[in-house]
């Protein structure tokens, strides 16, 4: 085994306030270029190989041009790193706070790989801005080869330029579908149509007024929709898909009209022939490293967040968070958050005149992601298009049956009895959903959110703290 | 170009490219059994586990955050 | 006769269905749930391997007894909708590094003495039982009648059973005793966050938080915390066919030192994951175990099988062990408060423990006969008052 020691972070200028930074997408970088104007000394971890985070997903050979936004800030923001420690492909598998030093333990090298260089961080203050992933609702016939989530959809069309099948089905909730459509469509398959679950009261409440808050930037907005219009990709509200048709892989889909509360409404259903189909209803933050520092989170099964004040301090001294972790507000509002985290950490004031500008952005964009949530948000008759069978936890393959049969007892005990949320992912998929059919069957889930574990890790780069590894 | 191997098949795919988005390439979409049937990506940045595989003999390996090097040796991964 | 059973652990669990099945009236209160809290917390081992001889190990050997009759009877008679118990009669194999084959010898020793079936093995028999096992091992001990269970499952099972047989299950707190007029000393019930629940007799088998529980009813009673933390690797083919563990495991059992220690226990479970155990520390109920448990159990569990080096970690948790300053349980009727006994105190053995102590429990409060001998556990014995 290759694992070794060192203890970095202490470099930079003697005296400056060490700063770690615990992710590289949008809130990540722009706490970095923050903490640095203000004259900390920074080490910036993410777990993926390039910076970028989920928005800025890229790679310098594969990426289409097309599908970049805001690519010029990006450069800005990566161009002051130079005077940071960045430290890509660094799995952050443990964190810990106490008497005011922050302590991150990390493996570094390609992905899972066995006997990874160990890097053990050691910080003034932390700004945990590990975004959040896709909340893909259940639906029969999911775990069949060809569904993906919608970021999934995003991601390979983005980072890799490959879509999963050629005739793809999305579905689910919320502006990510237009880009992740037109995603699709560049990287290669028909996009048979978007289904938003909303539907136009709650739209007209929420972001239709002001459309050009959509993803922050009006030219954004309307690059997706002139996508959409160009590849001729229909847009429909108040439908979704509701079961997915195959055997050995996805030939099908099928769509129904769902009311308000996203009850699908009898004799509404059709079947569209499909190879692929796209679901995102939403996002889930990663909390489980703010949650590992000791922060309060708040929210309910609808959505748990990390509390954070003006500052975008949490409840732990020297813990600052920003990004998708303390709200789902998009880009702008995690670059916004970002910036104010990492000054703040650094030791900066809120009152000095660099902040104004974030702090009015982040004004805005925390409306707009209340209004976000008022159109898109997850409505509880969602529940109604599962059958008994349908596998909820796809890790170990539990039925929605199974977790209702022991909603009641304490969720410790459910999960064992069940083992939903017990397998590889511990529970990150499915949690959420487990949560509401707990609920819809009377119990009180208590949540899934606390996972010891951070990152995937292995026995022997653990052992390595204890037995202190071979020398670098 | 890069060549890895899947099992006993050798497939081509771009430099760069994740494994998951080489087998992807290759017009494969699942490459592990489970216990319902086979799985391949589900959320493609590394959370959900599902496309795991084994790497040179390591076990695993989620295919969606693994960037892909010539030689390399992929192999399914069975949960009985 | 009405008996209130405060926990619905292991220990809860056991002894509502004894008691129900005796003929008692069985109300049994939780503040979080069924196996909310240690008994989900913890792992199932129901061994006989790790205790020295003595009040403990004799009361061991009764339990595993009672568990192989009751973990299948569970099972049998189970609805759909109740989970199994996973019993495992798998069999422990203790092994020992270059010099402390003495040590573990003269252990197992001692115990055959008692009647417990420890059997030496020799390499060939090590290595076709356990063929991944480090070749660094010298020598191992097979225990036979070590078995395994899901604690959870089990205590899942055990309450539905118990339910099922007419007692009745309370979500509520338990915050103070109900007296009785004009006799001090005397419980006729207890209050709770749910309302008052009268009864004749009332169990405390609230884990580590007996001791609280006892004060609020009038009683002392000192019973501690001891964190245990423990690692579950991913789900693989089959690589761990025993209870395997390293015979330095003997020595922290018994310790009263509050720095962490640990010793490493490794076993498949039926999910495919390993789960290796564990630590010991006395930090009160802090939960924020941090790393330094974890990774001093994963350099022994990897010296153990190497092949665990490269094995994922999927997660770690962590619980708190209930135990007495004579780390003995602490089982039958409260020296002073009439109408209250204890059963509490099984430190790290409580899963393997809980038949025989719902038997001393139907003793205690139905007068019911035992063969088993109550007077080690009673909590009003001297090494007890002493400390207390
Ligand atoms: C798959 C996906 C694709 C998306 N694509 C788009 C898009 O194209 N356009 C758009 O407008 N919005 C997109 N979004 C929404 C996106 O979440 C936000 O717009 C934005 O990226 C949020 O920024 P952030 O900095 O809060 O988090 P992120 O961008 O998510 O960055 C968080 C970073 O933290 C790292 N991290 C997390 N945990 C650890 C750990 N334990 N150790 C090390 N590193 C860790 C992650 O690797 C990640 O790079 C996407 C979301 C997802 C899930
Ligand atoms: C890491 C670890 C590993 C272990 N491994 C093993 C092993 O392999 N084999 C073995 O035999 N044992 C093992 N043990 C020990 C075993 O877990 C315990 O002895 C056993 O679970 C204790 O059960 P209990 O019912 O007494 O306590 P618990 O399971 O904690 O139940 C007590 C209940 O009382 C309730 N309660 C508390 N206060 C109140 C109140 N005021 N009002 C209402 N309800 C209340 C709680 O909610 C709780 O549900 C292990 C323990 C740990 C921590």
């Amino acid at each position: 085994m290759t694992a070794a020691t060192g203890t970095v972070g202490t470099t930079g200028t003697t005296g400056a306030t060490r700063v770690a930074i615990l992710g590289g997408g949008p809130a990540g970088l722009a706490a970095a270029q923050a903490a640095l104007a203000a004259g900390a000394a920074v080490t910036l971890l993410d777990e993926g190989g390039r910076l970028g985070g989920q928005y800025w997903r890229h790679h310098e050979g594969l990426t289409d041009r097309r599908l970049q936004h805001g690519w010029a800030r990006f450069e800005r923001l990566r161009g002051v790193l130079d005077r940071a420690e960045v430290h890509t492909g660094a799995s952050v598998w443990s964190a810990e706070a106490s008497d005011g030093v922050v302590r991150l333990r990390a493996v570094v090298g390609a992905a899972d790989a066995a006997g990874r260089v160990a890097l053990d961080i050691e910080a003034d203050a932390v700004v945990v801005a590990t975004g959040a992933h896709d909340l893909a609702l259940p639906v029969p016939g999911w775990t069949l080869p060809g569904v993906t989530t919608a970021g999934a959809a995003q991601a390979l069309a983005k980072r890799d330029g490959v879509t999963v099948g050629r005739r793809t089905v999305v579905s689910g909730a919320g502006p990510f579908l237009l880009p992740v459509a037109q995603s699709l469509s560049v990287a290669g398959s028909e996009v048979v149509g978007v289904h938003e679950a909303s539907r136009l009261g709650g739209l007209a409440a929420g972001w239709l007024p002001r459309p050009w808050q959509l993803v922050g930037k009006a030219g954004e907005l309307v690059e997706y929709v002139g996508a959409l219009a160009r590849h001729r990709i229909p847009y429909r509200i108040g439908s979704g898909v509701v079961r997915v048709l195959g055997t050995d892989r996805v030939e099908g889909v099928v769509i129904a009209a769902l009311d308000a509360d996203w009850r699908p409404i009898p004799g509404t259903e059709r079947e569209v022939a499909c190879d692929s189909v796209a679901l995102g209803h939403g996002f889930t933050p990663r909390l489980e490293v703010a949650i590992a520092l000791g922060a309060v989170i708040e929210g309910d099964r609808r959505g748990r967040f990390v509390v954070v004040d003006e500052s975008q301090r949490t409840s732990v001294d020297g813990v600052f968070a920003a990004g998708e972790v303390t709200g789902i507000g998009g880009a702008d509002a995690a670059l916004a958050e970002g910036a104010v985290a990492g000054f703040m950490a650094a030791g900066g004031a809120l009152d000095d005149g660099r902040m104004r500008g974030p702090l009015a952005v982040r004004r805005r964009m925390r409306a707009f992601a209340a209004r976000l949530e008022r159109a898109h948000g997850i409505q509880p008759g969602w529940t109604s298009w599962l059958s008994d069978d349908t596998v909820v936890c796809r890790c170990e393959n539990v039925t929605r049956r199974t977790i209702a049969v022991r909603a009641d007892a304490p969720l410790r005990a459910m999960k064992l009895a069940t083992r939903a949320g017990l397998g590889a992912c511990q529970g990150r998929t499915c949690g959420r959903a487990v949560e509401a059919i707990v609920a819809d069957a009377g119990g009180a889930p208590e949540g899934f959110d606390r996972r010891p574990v951070l990152a995937p890790v292995r026995l022997g780069e653990v052992a390595a703290v204890a037995t202190g590894g071979p020398e670098q | 170009m890069i060549r890895i191997t899947v099992g006993d098949e050798a497939i081509e795919g771009r430099d760069g490219q994740t494994i998951a988005g080489v087998l992807i390439g290759a017009g494969r979409t699942a490459w592990r059994t489970a216990q319902t049937g086979d799985r391949g990506v589900f959320c493609g940045i590394g959370v959900c586990h599902d496309c795991l595989v084994t790497v040179n003999d390591v076990e695993g390996v989620r295919a969606c955050q693994r960037e892909a090097v010539d030689g390399d040796r992929v192999e399914r991964e069975v949960r009985a | 006769m009405r008996v209130a059973v405060i926990g619905s652990g292991i220990v809860g669990a056991a002894c509502a269905l004894a008691l129900v099945e005796g003929g008692a009236e069985v109300v049994v209160i939780d503040r979080v749930g069924v196996a909310g809290e240690t008994s989900s917390r913890c792992e199932g081992n129901l061994l006989v391997s790790d205790k020295a001889p003595g009040a403990e190990a004799d009361l061991a050997v009764a339990s595993n007894a009672m568990w192989r009759v009751l973990a299948a009877r569970l099972d049998a008679e189970r609805p759909s909708c109740q989970p199994l118990t996973e019993f495992e009669a798998k069999g422990g194999i203790v092994v020992a590094f270059d010099g402390g084959e003495p040590a573990l010898e003269r252990f197992a020793e001692a115990q055959r003495a008692t009647g417990i079936r420890a059997e030496a093995m020799d390499v060939a028999a090590l290595t076709e039982a356990e063929p991944f096992l480090s070749r660094e091992v010298v020598h191992a001990v097979h225990y036979p009648d070590d078995a395994q269970i899901q604690p959870s499952t089990a205590t899942q099972a055990l309450l539905d059973t118990a339910v099922r047989a007419g007692a009745r299950l309370v979500i509520g707190e338990v915050t103070g005793a109900l007296g009785r007029a004009g006799r001090p000393g005397r419980l006729s019930g207890v209050m709770t966050t749910a309302g008052p629940i009268e009864a004749d007799v009332v169990v405390n088998c609230a884990g580590p938080w007996a001791g609280e529980v006892a004060a609020r009813l009038g009683a002392r009673l000192d019973i501690r915390p001891r964190r245990g933390v423990i690692l579950v690797t991913t789900p693989m083919p089959q690589r761990v066919f025993h209870k395997v563990y390293d015979s330095d495991y003997v020595g922290a059992v018994g310790s009263g030192d509050a720095a962490l220690q640990t010793s490493t226990v490794v076993e498949s479970t039926p999910g495919g994951t390993v789960l290796i155990g564990s630590s010991r520390e006395r930090v009160g109920f802090d939960d924020r175990p941090g790393v330094a448990p974890a990774a001093a159990i994963a350099a022994k569990a990897v010296r153990l099988f190497p092949f665990l080096e490269e094995t994922l970690l999927l997660r770690s948790y962590f619980g708190f062990r209930p135990y007495a300053p004579d780390h003995l349980p602490v089982i039958g009727a409260d020296p002073e408060i009439v109408g209250l006994v204890h059963a509490t105190g099984h430190e790290g053995a409580g899963i393997g423990l809980a038949p025989a102590t719902a038997e001393l429990v139907v003793h205690a409060v139905l007068g019911a006969p035992t063969a088993l001998d109550p007077t080690p556990f009673l909590p009003g014995r001297a090494s007890l008052q002493e400390t207390a």
